[in-house]
């Protein structure tokens, strides 16, 4: 990541970004994607970036950015914990896994640990409904995740980086 | 030499597989054995993965569920006895769950390298394009009509009926648009097969555009899903270098592109209005129709927008011709449903079969009851929106018409089962809740009424004028069904009215009613 230390990400980065992208069709959320992967989140100042490069308001932009619950508009922690709340999920415990997530981290949902660690957040369906419940680390989605198991699933994103 | 395979699918790493690749490798590399390793897609026999299997004389033979562990015993067995081992399954094809099924969409998946364009080939792969290459566009149309196919995304729309729209309709610049935003839960056979032949999907999504007339494609795929993001993004990179996309396809003259574009985390993007407004940058709200996407679809241009399976389906339908894809099937209902059993069940997965078996026998036989080992309470089929099932309807058959007989839905396939502990007025309480956070906002009853529906279903459960709050609620469900544009507002109503119908011991937990108390 490309980032000062104010944890915002460099202006001509984001240009370039911009500049790559913006002759797509519907060029928009390849660019919200793109920044996102870059920074971590999208950054106020990309706003006018992206609208004028649209030929957007910046209005527009900010409604997409806040319509999709994937872009995020202040920076997340290391990690992202997601644990997904949906039917299948529910009917293997998930109600009670989020409860035991929540108390584990000291966080709710859309929260980032005091560490600035892990963010968690609820998903709903991960594709993995046969082998219920699901939680997604990052890029890596696990099945069948009970109390302990989650519990370790943390302590090794812990481990991980220390 | 001796080939193993284990899948690199999403549920199997998911459970492990990578663990079970690693110590097979570092196995062979103590034992001195040659081991070539093929991570493959999965078969989608989910309670059985990470399953391995391995080509031996007898065919290929599968052991599973694995663990590291289980390796170097299961290593000393093929040397000796493998049917002696307690994680033997005998040869994959023969394992009943599998031997039973209809595989036509499903029938390469979990066979080998999901990018191996020659593996792909080699199992008659690109064979329907092959065929639509050599006819005409009305044709090609007219075989997808004749077999029946309906769309797999849950609605069930004739396909060549939609395909036939945007032939008809003349423009400079038509698309085909997939919908790969597979939100539902209770879901999985979209990823299954991104995952385990993507190639069938790029194939079907190139017959599309010739069938047509389009030259661009889009696979919006849900942002839930980066290993099948990864995976089509490989597959349409080796297809377009081996002459199946681009220009001039196979010598043809005829030129169609495919691009994948992520989607962001919103449900409602799985209706095709909201996916193309977020395919052209937009927020994701539903447009109303008429005009039609087939006329009027991505950037104002005819579109076909099909799922997944719908897509796939189509590559069966030009290999093996329409009237051998409508053999299969009953009634209205033709060809074969990609049935996924999951939420608590025993031995959940992929079940491909033609349009007729019961649910109860999908449940029961296939899935041998719960995963907890109680009693089955409820069902509910064809995602968020579909209806909960109790025990009277389980025979109902796995047809279009006969679910919507009963009031239910079987939109996609997707069943998820709930034993006896479910307390039914939370399912009815989440789905409201589901269509609040989920809710485009276009349409009042949808953005407000699930809302309301959310506080209506806490004070029946909490026992504040319950009969009257249960005559506010129903009509609520009436109110958001018949004033949404689209299926999120207008079928919220199914499962919590289901749940009202079937389980209303469930609303009256807290005593008997007190009217007036609030």
């Amino acid at each position: 990541m490309v980032k000062d230390n104010n944890n915002n990400i460099d202006s001509t980065v984001l240009k370039s970004i911009v500049d790559q992208l913006k002759d797509l069709p519907g060029a928009l959320l390849p660019i919200l994607h793109a920044i996102q992967s870059e920074a971590g989140y999208i950054p106020d100042d990309s706003v006018p970036i992206i609208a004028t490069a649209l030929n957007l308001s910046r209005a527009e932009v900010h409604g997409v950015i806040s319509f999709y619950h994937d872009f995020k508009t202040v920076p997340t922690g290391a990690h992202r914990v997601q644990i997904c709340r949906a039917e299948a999920c529910q009917s293997m415990g998930s109600r009670q896994l989020e409860a035991h997530a929540k108390r584990a981290l000291a966080v709710e949902f859309g929260d980032t640990t005091a560490d600035g660690r892990i963010t968690l957040e609820a998903v709903y369906c991960l594709g993995n409904c046969a082998c219920s419940p699901s939680v997604r680390i990052d890029d890596s989605i696990h099945g069948r995740v009970d109390q302990p198991s989650f519990d370790q699933l943390i302590a090794y994103i812990e481990a991980g980086e220390g | 030499m001796t080939v193993f395979y284990i899948p690199q699918d999403t549920t199997a790493l998911a459970l492990g597989a990578d663990k079970v690749a690693e110590a097979l490798l570092d196995a062979g590399g103590e034992q001195d054995q040659s081991i070539e390793l093929v991570r493959n897609g999965s078969r989608g026999l989910f309670w059985l993965e990470p399953m391995l299997e391995v080509d031996t004389d007898r065919g290929r033979i599968a052991f599973g569920p694995v663990s590291a562990q289980d390796i170097s015993c299961i290593l000393d067995s093929l040397s000796t006895d493998p049917s002696s081992h307690p994680l033997y399954l005998g040869v994959v094809d023969e394992i009943p769950y599998l031997a039973s099924q209809q595989r036509l969409t499903f029938a390469r998946a979990g066979r080998g390298d999901p990018l191996s364009l020659e593996n792909y080939i080699g199992l008659n792969g690109y064979q329907g394009l092959h065929n639509a290459l050599q006819i005409t566009h009305q044709q090609i149309v007219d075989q997808v009509r004749e077999s029946g196919l309906r769309g797999r995304g849950g609605a069930a729309f004739p396909a060549g009926i939609k395909w036939q729209t945007v032939l008809d309709s003349p423009s400079d610049q038509k698309y085909i648009v997939c919908n790969a935003d597979e939100g539902d839960s209770g879901t999985f056979a979209d990823r299954l097969l991104m995952e385990a032949d993507p190639y069938q999907l790029i194939e079907g999504i190139t017959i599309a555009g010739l069938a047509v007339g389009a030259t661009q494609g889009y696979i919006y795929l849900r942002s839930e899903y980066p290993l099948a993001h990864s995976l089509l993004n490989k597959a349409i990179a080796k297809a377009r270098r081996a002459g199946y996309l681009g220009a001039d396809i196979q010598g043809s003259g005829k030129t169609f592109n495919l691009e994948v574009r992520l989607g962001a985390g919103a449900y409602i993007c799985g209706e095709e209005t909201a996916l193309l407004e977020s395919l052209e940058g937009k927020r994701g709200v539903v447009r109303a129709k008429p005009p039609l996407p087939a006329v009027e679809g991505l950037f104002r241009k005819p579109t076909v927008v099909n799922n997944v399976l719908t897509l796939a389906a189509v590559c069966t339908v030009l290999e093996q011709g329409a009237e051998a894809y409508k053999e299969f099937g009953t009634g209205n209902s033709r060809g074969t449903l990609a049935i996924q059993l999951a939420g608590n069940i025993k031995r959940g997965g992929l079940i491909e079969l033609a349009f007729g078996t019961t649910l109860r026998e999908v449940v029961e036989d296939y899935g041998q009851g719960t995963y907890s080992g109680r009693p089955i309470r409820a069902i509910q089929v064809g995602g968020p929106l579909g209806a909960f099932m109790p025990e009277s309807q389980w025979d109902t058959p796995l047809d279009y018409e006969a679910f919507t007989a009963v009031e239910a839905m079987l939109g996609h396939g997707g069943i998820v089962v709930f034993d006896d502990t479910v307390d039914m007025s939370e399912q009815a309480q989440f789905s409201m809740q589901f269509c609040a956070i989920e809710s485009c906002g276009k349409c009042t009853p949808c953005r407000i009424g699930a809302v309301r529906g959310v506080e209506v279903i806490e004070r029946i459960v909490a026992n504040q004028d319950r009969d009257n709050n249960i005559i506010l609620l129903r009509d609520l469900c009436d109110t958001m069904e018949y004033g949404s544009l689209c299926a999120m507002g207008g079928m919220t109503a199914y499962p919590v009215r289901s749940a009202l119908d079937h389980f209303a011991e469930d609303f009256q937990r807290s005593g008997p009613d007190k009217a007036g108390d609030n």
